[in-house]
């Protein structure tokens, strides 16, 4: 009986050890493991991921990809989940972050990332991007991300037929603005759509508001800590803002972008300043055609200016092993991978060699300008000082309903002195 | 006799042993549990606490002694004046709510209805549903532009309710930064929360009621109590303990609301309807104020232990009595 139990445990032993030894064979042929930190859980970007981890693994069958996508909220779980590894030590070999002075910055100023100017050498890749892409992922002459799409946070999304049918022109300023709002709201039309349920909304109109009334020159000061909050454009810009929230729907707080875009659709209003992503649910959504179902501009008094929300990956510098990490990058910047993965995802390649007839008529003239224009950063998409973005999002909480900017301003001006923005 | 003493003594030797062995595999059971706990709650209180008094409001973890700094930044916020507001009239009248509606229900299902089962199953569905469920769905009912607006339409109301986004507050006596009172808002959010956890209510006192003894009820009968003087002195007083239960158990649920009032409103226009747990949230991971978060978490903490530990002292008390 004794005897008859130590061969079954024997046996039990000998298929367990089988089993387990398997994959450790197979794992010992590998030349490492490589983990994608993201927060594409979404159909369309999960799908461009997955093309673009098919794309490394062509190149690189020996390297061994998981895909750590995190859900939620515009990457805020991510963003937690990813703070809390980095503080552990224990890094993922690369993970998705804004271009500009928000999150990447501070991890460079945390000593957490690791520089990639050799890399952008071997690769030719100061001249694959233009140089003011590259201005916002370089801190101090080093250059410490790869971008891999491009989406535009200033555009006005308006609804052709409504605009037509009053013989209006889409506003290129405010003063236009404000004249075909005045015609709009009396034919009963809401002249602008707003939707601030997550209040990230208002502030990238805000934002918006902001590049048109003090121009990119300045609005880059502002956004880099090189001029104060205090200058007289602020406060222009926060009564402008003011002046539009009286052509706004009221129950803006109760609405998410894709339902103030969904009036545009209708009819109902008029014209919605929100990024680009707004573009893939007119057409994947609502099934609208470009120029047609819904048309697009730059907002008032940015053309010419590129607001730029761009997603790029960098190298952690606590990883230990740091071939994977920079074979994948190799990769990530590369024209064929870019390729495969902003058609995939509704965004665009940031490389100046991009195939354009990869893309629709808004990609399309979206690329255009952004190869010509001057590329800015985007207030709450990731481009500043995350606490700065925070009590920033905090005051507009409170301005969009009260309308102060006196006291709107002077919590922009503390906000700015309490979290450095460079 | 002798042999009676000696059977007697091995029966006390065995209760010993059994009895050591039973306080061994209990100490042994808990252990595990007892480490999980220590570190992942208490462990966890006491570091949120320390980090609550450090620099750590970036990604840069800095350690350097702050004081009470970030309390008195927090406190100095137009945000958080707004929450504490906020939690002191959500936790008031959602237990308020819960606890009249749920005896309400209560009463109702034990007067020996038909199909009582199927009644007390409606009427606790709804603690179900997750919250952020709850909140999707009320915040489609009670958006002024569509939902049950329309049917007020219908039926000639001039002035419709705004419901969650209104900004108006009763009766706004100002105080700090901030205007005190009732924000109206939060009455919207408060019919989803009474909604969904007044079933709980309504099923603690359902079991409080079948335990008050019939004696007691025929002894008031007979002295000619009616229904209402019955339920005044003998059920409400016989339901003390039951409401106590009720009461820790929903502030609980109440000062840590984050689903709910993220899904429905979000920390609402001048933060009507905004909690400490959502500006929490905000700061600590879309804001990176590491040390703030910290400092907010342990205000929230002691807001709940205001309710829990005069629970605990009175309980324990009562163990100890009994």
């Amino acid at each position: 009986m004794k005897f008859g139990n130590a061969l079954k445990t024997g046996a039990a032993l000998a298929i367990a050890l089988s089993v387990t030894t398997a994959p450790l064979a197979f794992a010992a042929q590998q030349k490492g493991d490589l983990q994608i930190f993201s927060w594409w859980t979404g159909v369309a970007s999960s799908k461009a991921l997955r093309g673009i981890i098919h794309v490394f693994n062509e190149q690189y069958p020996g390297i061994k990809v998981t895909n750590d996508a995190v859900a939620g909220g515009a990457g805020s779980n991510a963003k937690a989940i990813l703070a809390s590894r980095m503080e552990a030590g224990n890094p993922p070999g690369t993970f998705q972050v804004h271009a500009g002075g928000g999150s990447l910055l501070s991890w460079v100023q945390a000593g957490d990332m690791q520089p990639l100017n050799s890399l952008y050498q071997s690769q030719g890749w100061y001249k694959a991007f233009p140089k003011s892409l590259l201005n916002l992922l370089t801190i101090n002459g080093k250059i410490y991300a790869v971008p891999v799409d491009m989406q535009r946070g200033n555009v006005t999304w308006y609804n052709p037929s409504v605009f037509k049918k009053y013989h209006l022109a889409v506003p290129a300023s405010f003063q236009q603005f404000f004249a075909d709002a005045a015609v709009l709201k009396r034919h009963g039309i809401t002249p602008l759509a707003l939707a601030n349920h997550g209040n990230w909304e208002a502030t990238l109109l805000f934002s918006d508001v902001l590049l048109g009334t003090v121009g990119p020159v300045k609005y880059d000061q502002l956004l880099t800590g090189k001029a104060p909050w205090s200058i007289p454009g602020v406060q222009a810009a926060a009564n402008t803002f003011v002046r539009m929230m009286a052509y706004t729907n009221t129950d803006y707080s109760a609405l998410h972008w894709q339902q103030a875009d969904q009036l545009v659709a209708q009819g109902k209003a008029a014209m919605n300043v929100m990024g680009d992503w707004a573009q893939g649910y007119f057409t994947t959504a609502l099934h609208l055609k470009p120029g047609a179902g819904f048309g697009w501009a730059a907002t008032p008094g940015t053309r010419g200016v590129f607001g730029a929300v761009a997603d790029v990956f960098g190298l952690p510098s606590k990883l230990t092993d740091k071939t994977p990490t920079l074979d994948f990058l190799k990769v990530l910047g590369s024209k064929k991978a870019q390729d495969v993965f902003n058609p995939l995802k509704g965004t665009f390649s940031p490389r100046l060699d991009s195939n354009a007839k990869l893309y629709d008529a808004y990609s399309r003239e979206a690329m255009q300008s952004y190869k010509r224009d001057k590329l800015v950063l985007v207030i709450g998409q990731g481009a500043v000082n995350p606490g700065f973005t925070n009590s920033f999002n905090n005051a507009m909480e409170i301005f969009v309903t009260n309308h102060n900017v006196k006291q709107f301003v002077s919590a922009l001006e503390s906000a700015a002195q309490s979290n450095p923005l460079s | 006799m002798k042999g009676w003493t000696h059977a007697s003594q091995g029966a006390r030797m065995s209760v010993r042993r059994r009895f050591s062995w039973d306080q061994f595999s209990a100490v042994a059971t808990l252990i595990p549990s007892l480490i999980l706990l220590g570190v992942f709650v208490y462990g966890f209180i006491v570091w949120t606490g320390y980090v609550s008094l450090t620099n750590w409001n970036s990604f840069i973890p800095t350690f350097s002694f702050a004081g009470l700094q970030n309390y008195i930044n927090v406190f100095g916020t137009f945000r958080f004046q707004s929450d504490l507001r906020n939690i002191v009239v959500f936790t008031a009248l959602f237990i308020i709510g819960c606890l009249i509606v749920g005896m309400g229900l209560a009463l109702l299902i034990d007067q020996r209805v038909r199909a009582e089962g199927l009644f007390r199953s409606i009427f606790i569905f709804p603690m179900a549903i997750s919250f952020v469920v709850t909140g999707v769905i009320w915040s489609w009912i009670l958006n002024p532009g569509t939902g049950v607006n329309l049917v007020l339409k219908a039926f000639g109301w001039k002035t419709l309710p705004s419901w969650f986004l209104s900004t108006t507050i009763v009766p706004n006596i100002t105080l700090g930064q901030i205007q005190v009172g009732i924000p109206l808002a939060l009455l919207a959010v408060l019919i989803a929360a009474v909604w969904q956890m007044s079933g709980f209510a309504m099923a603690v006192y359902l079991a409080g009621l079948r335990g008050i003894s019939d004696d007691i009820k025929e002894a008031a009968r007979i002295d000619g109590a009616g229904a209402l003087r019955m339920f005044w002195s003998i059920i409400l007083p016989q339901l003390r303990s039951t409401t106590t239960t009720i009461v820790i158990i929903l502030s609980a649920a109440s000062l840590k609301v984050f689903g709910l009032i993220y899904a429905m409103t979000g920390p609402g226009q001048e933060f009507v309807t905004d909690m400490p747990s959502l500006n929490m949230f905000q700061t600590t991971f879309q804001g990176d104020q590491f040390a703030q978060g910290a400092a907010i978490a342990i205000v929230l903490l002691l807001l709940l232990a205001v309710f829990i530990i005069p629970y605990l002292i009175s309980t324990l008390r009562q163990d100890s009595s009994s």
